[in-house]
C-alpha cells in the first residue's frame, strides 16, 4: 500500500465480474446495517446512563452512583464498537472527538488534587474549574459559566484555548464525573469520587448542585451527539449516502481503511504503544475508571464484526449479513483462513489483557515499570494488532483495492487528481 | 533571483517560458536534476511555467501538499492530520508521534521516570505547548504569559576563537554567557525563570490607494525581572512566533538544486530581488548542507528542528543533543546543579530513540490541506494580481520533489509551498538586527503560505510574521520592505477590489 493511485479499469474489472455470491452491494448494506445497530446501541445504553444520572443527582446514595457507574460502563461497549467505522468515513471523523476526545486535563472541569498541579503554563484552563467558578477569566477573558449548559460544554469550553487536552464533553468527561481522578499511579485502584459530591444536603467537593449540572448537561450533549449519528446510519441517511457515493471499491475499501487505522495507528499506536513506552498511567484510555482493558477489547470486537458482518447486540439490534469475509473466501480461501487465524490471535491477546484486568491487576498497573508480566501481555496484544494489519494489507491487495485514493478520490478527472 | 519572473517583467517572462518549454530539450533545462530520468525532466518542465491564462486554475493546483494533500474537512484539525499517502504502518508511527508531541514532559525526579527531564530552564512543557493544533504561534493577549512566541539571544563574537567559530559554520551566533541562545520564561519548582518581558506597540498608519488606510503595529520588546543578573551590554534579541507544522517532509524532499537555481546573492539578474541560501551543518555528518527550516533557515532538516526544540524550547536532551540541562549555561550553577531525567537503563538522554525518530516522523508527516475555492473568479483575480506585483519572485509557487526523497510518501510530489525558502533582506521595519549563520539582521527566509488561509480555522487568530505583529494577511504584506518594497508598493497602490482579490486568494491557500 505503498501507492494509493486510482486504478479505475482494474477496480471496474474486478466488479463486473458476476460470478461472485458475496457481492460488494451486499456487503456495504451488512456494514451499514452494523453502524446502524451499534451506534442504536450507543444510544440506547446512553439512555440508560442518563436515567442513572438522574436517579443519581435525585437521590445521591453510593448505590446510585454505582448504578450510574455500571450504566456508563455498558454505554461503553456498543460505542467503542463504532470506532472501526472511524479512518474513512468523514462524517464519523468529523465527529467522534466531540465525544471520545482523549486525554483531558481534568482541572478545567472539577476540583483537583494538589499533585494535579496549580497551573501549566501552555494551558489557562489547566485548573479553571468550571463547577467551582462560575465566572472564568483565563487570559485576559471572561466566560461567563453561570448556568452549565450543553452549550457552554460544546461550544466555549471544548478545546477551549485550542488546547487540545481541554475536554469538556463525552464519555471521558462524564467518567471524571462519576470516578473522579485515579491518584494510585501505576499501583491498584480506580478513581474514588464519593456519592455526597453530588448531594447539596451533605456537600463534599463544594459546588454540588454545579456538578450535578454539569453530569446532566455532559449526558444529554453525548445523547444528542449519538442521535445525530443514528440518523446518519440510517438508510438513505448522509454516512450511508457517502459511503454509497464511492462507489463499490471505494466502499470497501473504507471498510479495510478503517480497519487497519484502528489496528495499527490508533489502538496499536498512539492508545497502548506510548504509554508501554513511557510505562505512563497517564496515558490510559479510561483512566478514570479502570475500564480501558473494555475499551481496547471493545475496538477489537468491533473491527471482526465488521469483517464478520455478525454484530451481537446488547439491546437486541442482532445483525447478520453478507460479509467482507465471505467475499475474501470465495476469492483467496487460504488468506480467508489466514485473516480468520490473525483475528482470532488478536482476540484471545485481548481477553488475557481483559482477564488480567478482571483478576485483579488493571491496565494501568500492567503498563508499569518493572511489572515484567503485564508489559508482556500487553506487547503481545499489539503484536497481534501489527501482525493482524499485515493481514489486512493483503486482503486490500487480493481485492484489487490498492490503488485506490483512500482519502476518498475516485476519478482521475476530480479536484483530487495529483501529478505523477 | 533567478528563473522566476519578476515585477516589470512579468508579460515578457511569460512569453519566454512559453517558447522555452515549446523549443527546449528537458535534458538542457533540469541539468541539476540527478534524480530524474529525460521523461521525468520533461513531465516537469511541462508542469512547472506560471499560468498562462489566470481565468481558471492550473492542473493539480487543489492538492497544493501533492498526494498526501488532506482532503478532510477544513475545521479545526486541518493542520493535525497525516499526509494521505501513508501506509498502515507509517501511520502507527505518525500516532505514537503525535502522542509524544503532545505530552507534558514532567519536572525531574518523577514517578514516571520515561516521562521526565523538563527544564531545568523551559518555555514549554510540550511540542504542541506551542504549535497549538500543530499551527502558528501568536504573541500573548495582554495580560497572558508569551508561550508561542519566545525570544532569542546572542551577543557579537567577543574573541577570535569565536569568530572562527562561526566563519567555520560550527556556531550560527554566540550565546548570552549567562541566558544562552534563549529566554526561557519558565523553569522548574525550585528554581528562577530567567525573567519576564513586555511587548509595547507604536502604530503607524499606511495610506492606501482608494482612500484606504491601515494601521500598523511595531513592536518594542522590554525584557524585565532578570533571573540571574544583568545580561551582557550588547546582547541581541529576536522574537519568534511557532510556525505551522504542515507540509514539512515535503520542504525537505524538494532537490537542493532547485533551490540553489533560485538563488542569487549578487543579483546578477538585476532584478533587485537577491534570495542567498543558508549554509549550515548536517549535525549527521558535519558537512555544510543547506538550511531550510526556522525564520532564518537555520536548521537543514527536520530531525535537527526537533532536536533543537526539544533542548532549547522544553529543555528535553536526545542523542543529538545530549545535554540534559538545555540551554542552562554554565553560569547559571543552580540550574546545572537540579536532577535530570536521563535514565541509565532506558537509554542515553532525556529522550532516548525511538522518541526522536517519531517525533521527527510525526513532523515530517503532516498533511497540507487541500485548497479551496481554486476557481473562483475573485480567487482567481487574486492569483492573477499576486502575478503582477511580482510575489512570486520570493513565494516561488511550485516545485516537484526529489525521486531520491527518503520517505516514499513525498517522492516526485508537485507541491504548492510559495516560498523559495532562501533569505531575503526584508529591509528595516522587520529586522531584528541579529544574525544568525549567513542570514544577516536585516534577511528572513521566505515563509511558505499553503495553508496560511485556515489560520483562523485552526487556531482562532490572524497574526502573522515571525513575532506575529501583523493581524491579517494586508497587514504583513505591508510590512513587506527592503528586497520585497517594489511588490508592497505595488499592493498599496492597487485598486481596493483588487486588494480584496488578492486577500481572497491567499485565504483560500
Amino acid at each position: 500500500m505503498k501507492s494509493f493511485k486510482f486504478g479505475l479499469l482494474a477496480a471496474t474489472a474486478l466488479f463486473a465480474t458476476p460470478v461472485l455470491a458475496a457481492a460488494p452491494a451486499d456487503v456495504l448494506s451488512t456494514y451499514g446495517d452494523i453502524a446502524q445497530a451499534k451506534f442504536t446501541d450507543s444510544l440506547g445504553t446512553a439512555k440508560a446512563l442518563e436515567a442513572a444520572v438522574d436517579k443519581l443527582i435525585a437521590e445521591p446514595t453510593e448505590a446510585n452512583l454505582e448504578a450510574a457507574r455500571a450504566a456508563w460502563i455498558e454505554a461503553r461497549n456498543p460505542y467503542q464498537q463504532t470506532e472501526a467505522y472511524r479512518f474513512g468515513n468523514a462524517i464519523v471523523d468529523d465527529w467522534e472527538g466531540k465525544v471520545n476526545a482523549w486525554p483531558l486535563d481534568e482541572g478545567l472541569i472539577d476540583y483537583v488534587d494538589v499533585s494535579y498541579g496549580e497551573e501549566s503554563e501552555e494551558n489557562g484552563f489547566y485548573t479553571a474549574n468550571v463547577i467551582a467558578n462560575p465566572t472564568l477569566k483565563v487570559g485576559g477573558e471572561t466566560i461567563d459559566a453561570t448556568e452549565i449548559t450543553a452549550s457552554l460544554l460544546a461550544d466555549t469550553l471544548q478545546e477551549a484555548g485550542e488546547v487540545e487536552s481541554n475536554v469538556a464533553t463525552g464519555y471521558h468527561a462524564i467518567e471524571f464525573l462519576l470516578w473522579g481522578q485515579d491518584l494510585n499511579g501505576t499501583d491498584a485502584g480506580a478513581g474514588t469520587r464519593p456519592a455526597t459530591d453530588f448531594d447539596p444536603a451533605n456537600c463534599t467537593g463544594g459546588n454540588c448542585e454545579r456538578r450535578s449540572q454539569y453530569l446532566k448537561a455532559a449526558t444529554e450533549l453525548l445523547i444528542a451527539d449519538l442521535e445525530e449519528m443514528v440518523t446518519a446510519w440510517t438508510p438513505g441517511g448522509a454516512a450511508r449516502e457517502d459511503l454509497a457515493a464511492k462507489g463499490d471499491a471505494g466502499g470497501l475499501a473504507t471498510i479495510l481503511t478503517g480497519m487497519g487505522s484502528l489496528s495499527y495507528g490508533e489502538l496499536a499506536g498512539e492508545r497502548i504503544k506510548l504509554g508501554l513506552m513511557l510505562h505512563d498511567p497517564e496515558e490510559e484510555h479510561d483512566c478514570f475508571s479502570d475500564n480501558t482493558h473494555m475499551s481496547h477489547y471493545n475496538d477489537v470486537v468491533g473491527i471482526r464484526n465488521v469483517y464478520f458482518g455478525e454484530y451481537k447486540s446488547p439491546l437486541g439490534n442482532d445483525v447478520s449479513g453478507v460479509s467482507l469475509a465471505e467475499m475474501v473466501a470465495e476469492k483467496d480461501p487460504a488468506l480467508a483462513e489466514e485473516m480468520k487465524v490473525k483475528l482470532d490471535a488478536t482476540l484471545a491477546a485481548f481477553e488475557a489483557m481483559k482477564t488480567r484486568a478482571e483478576g485483579g491487576e488493571a491496565y494501568d498497573q500492567m503498563l508499569g515499570e518493572g511489572n515484567e508480566e503485564g508489559n508482556a501481555v500487553v506487547q503481545t496484544a499489539v503484536d497481534a494488532l501489527v501482525d493482524q494489519t499485515a493481514s489486512i494489507e493483503r486482503v486490500v491487495k487480493v481485492l484489487e483495492l490498492d490503488e485506490i485514493a483512500f482519502e476518498g478520490s475516485d476519478s482521475l478527472d476530480n479536484p483530487g487528481a495529483v501529478f505523477e | 533571483m533567478n528563473r522566476v519572473p519578476s515585477v516589470g517583467a512579468m508579460t515578457g517572462a511569460l512569453l519566454c517560458i512559453c517558447l522555452a518549454s515549446g523549443a527546449a530539450p528537458a535534458d538542457t533545462v533540469l541539468t541539476h536534476r540527478d534524480d530524474l530520468s529525460e521523461k521525468d525532466k520533461a513531465k516537469v518542465s511541462k508542469v512547472m511555467p506560471p499560468p498562462a491564462d489566470f481565468g481558471q486554475s492550473e492542473p493539480f493546483e487543489p492538492m497544493q501538499g501533492g498526494a498526501g494533500t488532506s482532503r478532510k474537512r477544513p475545521d479545526r484539525d486541518a493542520f493535525s492530520r497525516s499526509d494521505a499517502n501513508l501506509t498502515f504502518e507509517e501511520q502507527h508511527s505518525f500516532k505514537v508521534g503525535n502522542g509524544l508531541f503532545k505530552k507534558l514532559w514532567a519536572s525531574s525526579p518523577s514517578s514516571t521516570q520515561a516521562s521526565d527531564g523538563l527544564g531545568p530552564l523551559y518555555n514549554a512543557r510540550s511540542c504542541q505547548g506551542c504549535h497549538l493544533k500543530d499551527g502558528r504561534g501568536r504573541p500573548p493577549r495582554p495580560g497572558d504569559e508569551a508561550v508561542s512566541l519566545f525570544l532569542r539571544l546572542s551577543i557579537p563574537p567577543q574573541t577570535d576563537d569565536q569568530r572562527q567559530a562561526l566563519a567555520d559554520r560550527r556556531i550560527l551566533s554566540v550565546p548570552e554567557p549567562v541566558y544562552g541562545g534563549q529566554f526561557q520564561h519558565f523553569a522548574v519548582p525550585g528554581l528562577a525563570g530567567e525573567g519576564r518581558f513586555d511587548i509595547e506597540f507604536e502604530e503607524i498608519v499606511v495610506p492606501l490607494a482608494g482612500g484606504e488606510t491601515a494601521v500598523l503595529q511595531k513592536p518594542d520588546y522590554r525584557i524585565r525581572d532578570l533571573g540571574y543578573g544583568e545580561m551582557h551590554d550588547e546582547t541581541m534579541i529576536s522574537p519568534r512566533v511557532a510556525p505551522p507544522m504542515i507540509g514539512l517532509g515535503l520542504v525537505q524532499a524538494i532537490h537542493p538544486g532547485d533551490l540553489a537555481a533560485l538563488a542569487d546573492p549578487d543579483d546578477l539578474d538585476g532584478d533587485g530581488i537577491s534570495g542567498k541560501l543558508s549554509r549550515v551543518r548536517d549535525p549527521n555528518t558535519g558537512d555544510l548542507t543547506i538550511g531550510r527550516f526556522g525564520w532564518k533557515a537555520s536548521n537543514p532538516t527536520i530531525r535537527a528542528q526537533t532536536a533543537d526544540a526539544f533542548s532549547g524550547d522544553i529543555g528535553i536532551s536526545s542523542p543529538d543533543r545530549p545535554d540534559n540541562f538545555g540551554d542552562c549555561t554554565g553560569g547559571q550553577h543552580a540550574c546545572r546543579a537540579l536532577p535530570h531525567g536521563e535514565q541509565a537503563h532506558l537509554g542515553v538522554s532525556e529522550a532516548p530513540d525511538p522518541v526522536m525518530e517519531l517525533v521527527t516522523f510525526y513532523s515530517e508527516n503532516l498533511a497540507v490541506p487541500a485548497r479551496r475555492d481554486v476557481d473562483d473568479p475573485q480567487v482567481l483575480e487574486g492569483k492573477e494580481v499576486f502575478y503582477r506585483a511580482g510575489c512570486p519572485a520570493c513565494h516561488q509557487p511550485k516545485f516537484v520533489t526529489s525521486r531520491a526523497a527518503d520517505n516514499p510518501a513525498h517522492r516526485f510530489q508537485l507541491i504548492w509551498p510559495y516560498s523559495d525558502f532562501l533569505l531575503h533582506d526584508m529591509g528595516e521595519g522587520l529586522a531584528d538586527h541579529r544574525p544568525v549563520g549567513n542570514a544577516s539582521g536585516l534577511e528572513w527566509r521566505t515563509p511558505p503560505l499553503w495553508g496560511i488561509g485556515l489560520t483562523e480555522a485552526v487556531n482562532k487568530h490572524t497574526r502573522f510574521l515571525h513575532d506575529g505583529r501583523a493581524r491579517n494577511l494586508l497587514e504583513a504584506i505591508l510590512w513587506h520592505d527592503g528586497e520585497a518594497k517594489p511588490a508592497r508598493d505595488a499592493v498599496v497602490a492597487l485598486t481596493p477590489a483588487d486588494r480584496r482579490s488578492l486577500i481572497r486568494f491567499l485565504e483560500s491557500l
